[in-house]
């Protein structure tokens, strides 16, 4: 399985660290129940077919990315730095560098 | 048909022509006091004890493709009973003990061998780590044994004792582990279930759990819709879809874990060997061939086959613990889809609608635990109440905080 970076290219899934389904980036609020977080920590909708779930390029450049592969047949779909995920790619953001 | 020896040899004699069915293939009924959803080794082992145990035979199982299609087909077949935690300590204490009556309660050859099983240690730390499991396991009623390294040695005098990056310390040995032929665990419970009167149902994919003020009235299957007050769901690497249906969102990640078998050599290893540094254990099955795996592929997956960089590293856990075995070909290699929960545990639990329950969560441990399984899915299902042995087992521990994380390494589903 080779992981499509959008820094580095596609690379070999060896230089990556595997964390869980992108339920990790809906962080509840602070004063969220119990509840909130346990759905966030825990439970998932473990899809047979198109998911998307976060990698860490460990030996690469050190980026969290959002990968969209599909379960069943392993086939990866796209993936998207985690950083962009608010912000938008930096070619799109407005006035942010100088 | 009861089996024995005066039977085979009977048979022997007069041309094999008196076998019949182990059992049959019925067609389902409208409506079973209790439905199984599962025809693997948890499903059917589920069905022999309501039968058995708590005279519910009008009960049918529910089975999709074939019986035992699923991880009882395939799987690396070790049986023990060396948990530490409170909760599996005594549920795995309970399935080694009908391990060790299953072939006379079943009348069926399961070809269970306490051949023994070895978890080696490589540090002074560990050591202490495996001494005090050991006393948790002696305490709870079953056998351990500390060997030093020349204790290991000689049991195992093949393995590479000085390797230098992880040097054999000693190990703990289980006496009472094992292995077992899976496959007839799976057939043995389908016949002993099937005997009793359980209708056991293939080609039969549930489609939907009906549901009706809160109460389960039955399921939607692709051979018709079935009545039932009560339904138990024992899917394993499935449980999340299943458990949608009655809209569940399990604490369940679906994973990948490799495992691979030689080709059939002469006796060579007489234990089951489990080299946790390296992520690697390996016994040999009664054809010969040495059958081994390790770790998990790590990424969540339904594609029954793993990649190249898990085989990889069993194979160099393999030649790191014991370089003779470098000449034996791999003849077959398989990818079993897991249920793993946050906590490496499984859930034996009702869930939010009445008559409802759930058997999964059982990560790559769940071939050992199928008798207890059963045993203590079947005293929920019929009695509404937790087997006493499986009472920590419960759906809502994640939210409460009651883990049994048996590895202590945290609530994530590829790290146990």
């Amino acid at each position: 399985m080779r992981i499509p970076c959008p820094l580095c290219g596609t690379r070999d899934r060896r230089e990556f660290y595997y964390y869980g389904s992108d339920d990790y980036l809906n962080r509840p609020a602070a004063d969220a129940p119990a509840a909130a977080w346990d759905d966030m920590l825990h439970n998932r909708d473990n899809p047979a077919g198109v998911t998307r779930d976060l990698w860490y390029h460990e030996t690469g450049c050190a980026q969290w990315l959002a990968v969209t592969r599909n379960t069943v047949t392993h086939e990866i779909l796209g993936s998207e730095l985690v950083a962009d995920l608010k912000t938008g790619p930096k070619s799109a953001r407005k006035g942010g560098e100088k | 048909m009861r089996y024995s020896g005066l039977k085979v040899l009977g048979e022997g004699l007069f041309g094999n022509k008196g076998w019949k069915p182990a059992w049959r293939d019925p067609a389902p009924k409208a409506e079973y006091d209790a439905i199984i959803i599962g025809g693997g080794g948890h499903g059917l082992s589920t069905a022999y004890y309501l039968a058995k145990n708590h005279g519910m035979t009008n009960i049918a199982v529910l089975e999709k493709g074939y019986l035992g299609s699923g991880n009882i087909g395939r799987n690396t077949t070790i049986v023990r009973a060396n948990y530490f935690l409170p909760g599996n300590s005594e549920f795995y204490s309970h399935s080694l003990k009908l391990w060790e009556g299953l072939e006379s309660e079943l009348n069926y050859n399961v070809m269970h061998s306490q051949r023994g099983l070895i978890n080696l240690f490589h540090s002074d730390g560990q050591r202490d780590a495996f001494a005090r499991r050991g006393n948790a396991m002696i305490n709870q009623g079953d056998d351990a044994i500390l060997l030093d390294r020349e204790g290991v040695r000689e049991h195992l005098p093949y393995l590479d004792f000085e390797q230098t990056r992880f040097p054999i310390y000693g190990g703990l040995l289980h006496p009472r582990g094992g292995t077992a032929r899976h496959d007839a665990v799976a057939w043995g419970y389908a016949r002993g279930a099937d005997r009793r009167g359980v209708d056991l149902i293939q080609n039969c994919e549930v489609t939907g759990i009906d549901v009706s003020n809160g109460r389960v009235t039955g399921v939607q299957t692709t051979r018709g819709a079935i009545r039932a007050k009560k339904v138990g769901i024992v899917v394993a690497g499935r449980s999340s879809q299943v458990a949608a249906m009655a809209g569940m969102r399990l604490p369940i990640e679906s994973h990948i874990l490799q495992a691979f078998v030689s080709e059939g050599l002469k006796p060579v290893i007489h234990h089951v060997i489990s080299f946790g540094m390296g992520h690697f254990y390996i016994s040999q099955s009664d054809k010969g061939g040495l059958v081994f795996g390790g770790d998990l592929d790590f990424y969540a997956s339904y594609a029954a086959r793993g990649n190249l960089p898990m085989v990889e590293h069993v194979m160099e856990a393999g030649m790191t613990l014991m370089p003779m075995i470098g000449r034996a070909r791999v003849l077959r290699s398989w990818g079993g889809i897991m249920d793993m929960s946050p906590d490496g545990s499984p859930v034996i639990d009702r869930t939010h609608v009445d008559g409802l329950f759930l058997n999964c969560g059982w990560n790559y441990g769940g071939f050992k635990a199928v008798p207890a399984s059963g045993w203590c899915m079947a005293h929920l299902m019929a009695t509404g109440q937790p087997h006493d042995v499986a009472r920590r087992f419960r759906l809502d521990r994640f939210a409460t905080g009651h883990l049994i994380d048996e590895e202590g390494t945290g609530s994530q589903h590829n790290l146990h």
